[in-house]
């Protein structure tokens, strides 16, 4: 049996994602004229040693222990988050928040990550101990305390991008343990409520919508009201609010809330990703000749931008081969989810699978025009050591908890 | 049944796999949309043409006084930059409009190199560009490829010396500033203030800059505008209403003795407006724009008067007589004296104290004086009394308190910090523990020796004399609606007003009789301090009317021999403000022999000090490039 105690689909994927995810990197680097991305491939390859080193150890943890400490690392991640708050900086293309520990003027890394890791096993230790799903949006509120912190603490450095992605881990599990995908809508439903709240139409649609959802699951009258009630005020107040602000208050509260992205650039690098995607065409312009890229059209291409060179010099028939692969990726997780002998592990490669999808979606929803500039990094392709050692981390957790799965003779079933 | 139960599990894992597959299928038809159906257009544009994003500046928010009338405006100035498809065509490029932009062969390389680090942005080859200059270029466009003139707003100050301290002037940013978290938003040329308001108040006048999208072929010539993006508006800064009365301020100018060295400032002591901040000599905050001349830059930064030097805050003088108040208002606090109290050794023109004789300024003597008397006729024994009487640890420790060795905190950048030891232990540490004496007391107590203020310090010491409840509000130069208050007197109601009618009876028959207004209850007081430089500074530090003050005016004039002349000039400020032009006095007042002239201190010291203008060097954030 030991031959066969690793999964191998998972191993593969990782590893074709990684092979990918470093030459498009590298590619990054090869520009006309140098700039810092140059030999930004050669510093993400020792990272990547960094983050193998970590996957070995973590695959040799059993998750019972993992289980056990786990609210020591929820602990420890919400303090290192505390601490970036007052001792932090910024750097790269996020110069202007708190996103990193220094020590002695050296980059360790960025807390935000580590906690989204954390954030996973402790909202997996928490709804592991619930035999039941939530019945109702008031027995979600630990759930959502857990989350809560860090997001806030994440959300004040400010850094949107990353805030957001809790909520994407907060949905994934909750829905992976079984609530009723309704009362998850509405959960978002004041959040829509504000993004509508600029087209009336369109919010009084969503109003009544949410309205005759409320009479249909008849939650308690008191979850009913706060729903509605924050729903109106989202809708009506805050835009009123928002309206009364003169314009460079409103631009002071933009650019708090996302401080990397200048609205007057956003523009342009829309625009340039898009060219750059599109004159890429069907089978691409080849590897490291991407004209766009070349003459350093592409903003953050080594970050945020990443995925526009995959789509310049592989073309669509590129994009989708990666596509491909990071839906397999995704699908193998919900399998080692679904055949994980403690709900413990199960849960937790959920919420693995949960983040990776949300940044997979933002990321390259972004490039393409899809979604709103927040700039958080795309697995195994952007640059940055704390985000690609916490993804191998999470494939080694899951690769061990495959391993416990196939011991038990659960197998791939 | 439990979650985590087999069938459920399987259920779940099979509609997560539709959602994954789901979401992703949208992502593709995104990317089948611009690569396959779009990849023709997107082809064309990205091998053909290019898109340069061109900077449009934004304005900066104007600065009115407190009536709307503008001080600093912005008006059309030209840029002229160049879009070049590669670092060679430019360097062709600048050569051919070398001679007619007036580019040295540094300047042309520092344009290189900009392009250099960033080659899809046009290069900026002359900012504030003439009109010859500018059609001269437009005539030979054809030869010049990759051209774009833009009108970009320019910083002009419409009443050009006449509020230039205060409203400071900008210039464009460094590139360290750049790299500052200050300046998150900034770009290279983005106009920053240096000095005065604009530098104050910097983040709320700076606007956000704008973008506009040009099409340029491969030879750099623009062949479509694509115009400006919603996001791309440029928005302009805030306006701010200063608390200046610029009217007010032309009139202290006009009365201001020409050619003289010193400052004015008028208060309102309610809240803390500043009605008016005089500092002369002054220069064009016009001359910085668009880059100072390095001549002229020169010879601001090294002429004796030192023009660059905001005086009402950056210049520190011995206070002399108007700090008799302090101790008068310190002495009734601790129940020392009462109004009418006489002090055990009268008048005889000076007073022994042990081995040496302090001097009154008045060598004949005053005789016995109460201490609202010994305040009219500004009695320097009386006072070295009452000194002598509070003690040098009560002088330094009050003095502290009433915010004498700090600075006022008013919204102006560069304000310096008065000198007043804040203990005992100055003396201890400059001279030893042996090497001074309690004698210090007397040269504290008539506002000599270590003790240097600023104008704008002793302006708020008289706005809590004029307000009812002693207390001090922080000056400032932009109104707000709260009032934030600094020290307080600590004396009652009934001592404060016996102390007013002393300053008035100044005015009407003291030591500053000849500036009386009719109609015009004043109270002031004059002062005189002796320096080893020259001719005595005077001083003159008023409010009114006496009985509900709504203006401080204080001013001080180097050199002026006597504080009496510094008076007609200060009530007819306030007359000015109060009752309007017409009231206002003669403007031409003659100069009057030294009365209340506040004697050298002793020399009680090794090398005491006599404080006075020390010209600071300026501060290095002031430097424009």
């Amino acid at each position: 049996m030991r031959r066969n105690s690793l999964d191998s689909p998972l191993l593969i994927l990782t590893t074709a994602l990684v092979v990918v995810g470093l030459s498009t990197l590298y590619s990054a680097g090869q520009t006309d004229f140098p700039t810092i991305a140059s030999d930004m491939w050669l510093r993400q390859a020792g990272w990547l040693a960094a983050g193998i080193v970590g996957a070995v150890v973590i695959y040799r943890v059993s998750p019972h222990l993992l289980d056990w400490i786990t609210p020591f690392i929820y602990g420890f991640a919400v303090v290192l988050l505390v601490l970036t708050l007052f001792f932090g900086s910024g750097a790269g293309t996020a110069a202007g928040s708190r996103s990193w520990i220094d020590i002695g003027g050296v980059h360790l890394g960025q807390p935000a990550e580590f906690a989204k890791f954390a954030t996973i096993l402790m909202l997996a230790r928490h709804l592991a101990g619930r035999r039941q799903p939530h019945q109702s949006l008031v027995e979600t509120v630990p759930a959502g305390l857990i989350v809560l912190v860090p997001f806030v603490l994440v959300g004040l450095q400010p850094d949107l991008g990353s805030a957001i992605v809790f909520l994407g881990i907060l949905f994934a599990m909750l829905f992976w343990h079984g609530v009723n995908p309704w009362l998850l809508v509405l959960l978002v439903s004041p959040m829509v409520s504000l993004i509508l709240a600029f087209s009336t139409g369109l919010w009084g649609a969503w109003i009544v919508s949410i309205t005759l959802l409320l009479f249909w699951l008849r939650p308690f009258v008191a979850e009913a009201l706060v729903v509605w009630g924050a729903n109106a005020f989202m809708g009506v107040v805050a835009l009123g609010i928002w309206q009364g602000l003169a314009p460079y208050q409103r631009s002071r509260i933009l650019s708090f809330i996302n401080p990397e992205v200048d609205p007057r650039a956003a523009g342009w690098n829309i625009i340039q990703s898009q060219v750059a995607i599109g004159s890429g065409g069907v089978f691409g312009k080849g590897f490291t000749a991407g004209t766009q890229k070349r003459l350093a059209f592409l903003p953050a291409q080594y970050t945020d931008f990443i995925y526009s060179i995959v789509g310049e010099e592989f073309g669509f028939v590129g994009v989708l081969f990666s596509l491909a692969l990071f839906v397999t990726f995704l699908l193998v997780l919900i399998r080692i989810a679904r055949t994980a002998v403690d709900p413990y592990s199960s849960m937790a490669v959920a919420g693995i699978a949960g983040m990776v999808l949300t940044h997979v979606v933002e990321n390259i929803g972004m490039t393409v025009g899809l979604l709103p500039v927040a700039g958080i990094p795309l697995p195994f392709f952007s640059y940055g050591g704390s985000f690609l050692i916490i993804c191998l981390i999470s494939v080694g957790m899951a690769l061990r908890v495959a391993r416990d799965a196939r011991r038990a003779g659960y197998g791939v079933g | 049944m439990n979650w985590h139960h087999p069938h459920r599990l399987a259920r779940r894992a099979q509609a997560t796999g539709r959602v994954i597959v789901a979401v992703f299928a949208v992502l593709l038809a995104a990317f089948f949309r611009l690569q396959v159906l779009g990849e023709d257009q997107y082809a064309f544009q990205s091998e053909q043409n290019r898109l340069r994003p061109v900077d449009l500046a934004s304005l900066r928010g104007l600065i009115t006084d407190r009536n709307g009338v503008v001080l600093a405006d912005n008006v059309p100035g030209f840029t002229v930059s160049l879009i070049a498809p590669s670092a060679e065509s430019l360097q062709v490029t600048l050569e051919r409009i070398a001679p007619l932009a007036r580019l040295d062969s540094a300047q042309l390389q520092a344009r290189i190199q900009a392009y250099q680090e960033a080659p899809h942005n046009p290069v900026v080859v002359m900012r504030d560009a003439s009109l010859e200059v500018v059609s001269a270029l437009e005539e030979r466009r054809v030869a010049i490829p990759g051209l774009v003139v833009q009108t970009e707003p320019k910083r002009r100050y419409p009443q050009g010396e006449l509020v230039a301290h205060v409203l400071g002037y900008v210039s464009e940013i460094t590139e360290s500033e750049l790299d500052s978290r200050r300046f998150e938003r900034a770009k290279l040329a983005t106009l920053v203030g240096r000095s005065g308001l604009e530098r104050a108040y910097d983040d709320r006048l700076r606007g956000i800059d704008g973008v506009r999208f040009v099409e340029v072929d491969a030879r750099g010539r623009t062949i479509r505008d694509h115009g400006v993006f919603p996001e791309g508006e440029p928005q302009q800064g805030e306006h701010i209403r200063t608390a200046i009365d610029i009217e007010l301020q032309r009139y202290v100018a006009d009365v201001f003795p020409e050619g003289m060295r010193g400052a004015v400032l008028a208060m309102d002591p309610r809240n803390g407006d500043i009605l008016a901040m005089h500092s002369a000599p002054s220069y064009d905050p016009n001359e910085f724009i668009g880059g100072i001349d390095p001549d002229l830059w020169r010879e601001l930064r090294e002429a004796e008067s030192k023009p660059l030097y905001n005086r009402a805050i950056q210049g520190i003088y011995p206070p002399a007589s108007p700090w008799k108040l302090v101790i008068a208002s310190m002495a009734l606090e601790q129940g020392i004296v009462t109004l009418d109290m006489k002090m055990p050794l009268r008048c005889r023109g000076g007073l022994q104290f042990y081995n040496r004789f302090f001097r009154c300024w008045k060598t004949d003597g005053h005789g016995t004086l109460t201490l609202a008397d010994a305040i009219r006729f500004s009695c320097d024994v009386y006072f070295y009394q009452l000194g002598q009487q509070l003690g040098v640890d009560h002088l330094l420790q009050r003095g502290v308190e009433l915010g004498f060795g700090s600075k006022t905190g008013v919204d102006l950048p560069n304000e310096i910090t008065p000198l007043y030891p804040q203990s005992k232990e100055y003396f201890d540490r400059r001279y030893g523990p042996r090497g001074w004496t309690s004698a210090v007391a007397l040269n504290l107590a008539i506002g000599q020796g270590e003790n240097s203020q600023t104008l704008i310090n002793m302006v708020r010491f008289y706005s809590m004399l004029a307000n009812e409840d002693g207390s001090s509000p922080l000056p400032r130069l932009v109104p707000s609606d709260r009032v934030i208050r600094g020290p307080r007197l600590g004396i009652g109601e009934e001592e404060l007003s016996g102390l007013r009618e002393a300053l008035v009876a100044v005015v009407e028959g003291g030591t500053a009789a000849r500036s009386r207004i009719a109609d015009l209850r004043i109270a002031g007081k004059t002062g005189t301090a002796q320096n080893s430089h020259g001719p005595d500074h005077g001083w003159f530090m008023a409010f009114a009317p006496a009985d509900d003050p709504r203006i401080v005016v204080g001013a001080i004039v180097e050199f002026a021999e006597h504080g009496s002349d510094v008076a007609p000039m200060v009530t007819n400020i306030i007359a000015r403000h109060l009752l309007g032009l017409e009231s206002a006095g003669d403007r031409n007042f003659r100069l009057v022999v030294p009365s209340d002239s506040a004697p050298l201190p002793i020399q009680i010291l090794p090398d005491t000090i006599v404080q006075d203008f020390t010209p600071r060097d300026l501060d290095a954030s002031q430097q424009p490039r």
